[in-house]
């Protein structure tokens, strides 16, 4: 309980006041849209870390997310009654599609961000795990998915805005994005949705359903005997962890000033998940700090070896999986255990 | 009626018979012992009546049929079993699997908080079980002997009525096989036991009644002298009856 106060505590300061001292307008919005890839993270660390359920697809939620968030901020750029610049420009609608004006209400909008993905992993979620499709099924199904979504948005271009998805975002609810000023504002809110999101994670790890989650991963067939029934333990985190994903992709719109089919289909979908391999799937930390870790590796690595990045990225995937399935979290827990135990005492247990 | 009560239990894999047709009656306060040669269908009758696999004719506990229930709507009508191989959780502590088996019922609220607290069941099944000093360690680093009393204190929190132990003392020492024996023996008073056991020594010693198993049938019935009397179990265990041996 201390040592989680303390965390947070160290986490805030970081996020609030030393990366804005430190880093200047332009390398503050990059840790904003990284911020955003972390809050995946989190997700896909309850998901698949203490849920055993490698979720490939979280491009889906992500993308339900920004989505919604980005029709409400091109409804309200092109002010009551207009279309959305994109729409007149291919001059395909007379008239804005039904499914569309909702979201000319700010509250409707930002409901839908998080309660749209949550809605769509919920009917799957019941689908898939009440058939029990599980392990790489699962992984292969929920990729799909990714895929088949991000094609469904480029086929619709008059009114999805195709594979250019919806860009030039200019206002966030009265605020110039353009403004300096205005992009630290959307870093705060981004960097406060992620200690919140840590937050709800860290109470789900703690309680008793965190625990029962964990032997639904160990022993999903085992757990039925004691009177669960698992799809609806697994059902939960894969829920949260859409809506984690949705809560991501409503932000990454103001941060980054774009939404796209190429930022939510299988690559993206595939990265959002290396990230927390890296990081340490099962912890509470590890997953954002990988991702956060690779965002910046990719940027950095990107601009000076353009071509080299696809196979790097690869790697790490594959090395941690393969050689420390722990992620980096682990290296510190040997530490910490290494340190606790008394020298006699590990004797011991050796001889036993 | 209370008790277990099985007519006619049939399950067929794929055209393989592996419970043909089986009638069993286990009242409240008996303490049974099934046994049979490899492939009797021992197991099977289990998995069947906790609904792992499908099944037809009935099964009846304490009244209420069970085939064609789910395996976890089975469980929580008060049937709890044990496995071959202790199915623990093995990254999750001792404390926590206990926990775990005492919780279905659990609002989603309290599932929600942290345990505060030991729920007096599962302080009572540490002690009863003798795993309260290991309490904090991983299932994981328990002796195998351990682990299957962790899966019988399992089924002690989940307050099951009918236990069915599938070779609880298999791997365990002399002294933990009597403890263990003890153990059944109390539990059983006011609960239906169902044990199967390969053990003849723990058999003798322990077991109120016995149905013996061959083929998926029932081959015979009884206390355990009759059973050991009977020519046919010792055509089957032995290959020939007892007397044309001697």
């Amino acid at each position: 309980m201390k040592r989680a106060a303390l965390g947070f505590g160290v986490t805030a300061a970081l996020l609030f006041a030393v990366a804005p001292l430190v880093l200047g307008d332009f390398r503050l919005s990059l840790l904003a849209k990284y911020l955003c890839f972390a809050i995946v993270a989190v997700g896909v660390g309850l998901a698949w870390g203490r849920g055993g359920m490698l979720a490939l697809g979280q491009g889906v939620f992500f993308g339900l997310g920004g989505y919604a968030m980005a029709m409400h901020l091109k409804l309200a750029d092109a002010g009551p009654g207009n279309l959305p610049d994109f729409m007149i420009l291919y001059g395909q609608l007379d008239a804005l599609p039904w499914w569309w004006a909702p979201f000319a209400n700010p509250i409707f909008a930002l409901l839908a961000t998080v309660l749209l993905p949550m809605l769509v992993a919920l009917l799957l979620g019941l689908l898939i795990f009440r058939r029990r499709v599980r392990g790489a099924y699962f992984a292969i199904l929920s990729q799909a998915l990714a895929a088949a979504f991000a094609i469904l948005l480029i086929g619709q271009q008059g009114t999805t805005g195709g594979t250019n998805g919806l860009t030039d975002i200019q206002g966030f609810f009265g605020y110039d994005l353009n403004d300096p000023v205005n992009q630290r504002m959307v870093y705060f809110v981004v960097a406060a949705a992620l200690l919140a999101m840590l937050g709800v994670a860290w109470q789900l790890m703690r309680s008793r359903y965190g625990e029962l989650l964990v032997a639904v991963r160990d022993g999903e067939e085992r757990v039925r005997f004691l009177g669960y029934d698992p799809a609806n333990v697994k059902l939960v985190a894969y829920v949260v962890a859409a809506g984690m994903a949705g809560l991501a992709g409503a932000l990454f719109v103001p941060a980054v000033g774009i939404i796209s089919p190429a930022l939510i289909g299988v690559v993206p979908s595939i990265e959002f998940v290396i990230g927390v391999a890296v990081g340490g799937r099962a912890t509470l930390a590890g997953p954002a700090l990988g991702a956060i870790a690779v965002a910046w590796a990719k940027t950095a690595l990107s601009e000076r070896v353009p071509s080299a990045w696809t196979y790097f990225e690869g790697l790490l995937f594959v090395l941690p999986i393969v050689f420390l399935p722990g992620g980096i979290a682990a290296l510190f827990k040997w530490r910490r255990r290494a340190r606790l135990v008394p020298p006699a005492e590990v004797k011991e247990k050796v001889a036993a | 009626m209370t008790g277990l009560s099985v007519r006619d239990l049939r399950v067929v894999f794929d055209g393989f018979v592996a419970v043909g047709g089986v009638d069993l009656e286990v009242p409240e306060g008996d303490l049974r012992f099934l046994i049979g040669p490899n492939g009797a269908g021992k197991t099977t009758l289990i998995d069947a009546v906790t609904g792992l696999v499908k099944a037809t004719g009935h099964v009846a506990f304490d009244g209420r049929e069970l085939l064609g229930r789910k395996v976890h709507r089975i469980a929580r009508l008060g049937i709890g079993r044990t496995f071959q191989t202790a199915a623990v959780f093995e990254e999750l502590t001792v404390l926590q699997n206990l926990d775990i088996a005492a919780g279905w019922a659990r609002s989603p609220i309290s599932l929600l908080r942290a345990r505060r607290s030991v729920p007096p069941t599962v302080e009572k099944a540490l002690a009863t079980v003798r795993l309260s000093e290991v309490r904090d360690e991983p299932a994981g680093t328990l002796a195998h002997g351990q682990k299957q009393w962790l899966e019988i204190g399992m089924l002690l929190v989940q307050d099951a009525r009918l236990l069915l132990l599938d070779e609880p003392v298999a791997g365990m020492s002399q002294d933990e096989r009597d403890a263990t024996g003890e153990l059944l023996g109390e539990l059983s008073r006011d609960r239906t036991v169902l044990v199967v056991e390969h053990d003849m020594d723990f058999l003798r010693r322990y077991a109120r009644t016995v149905t013996v198993m061959h083929a998926g049938k029932v081959l015979s019935e009884g206390t355990v002298a009759q059973v050991q009397a009977d020519p046919r179990v010792q055509e089957v265990y032995l290959g020939h009856p007892v007397k044309e041996a001697s």
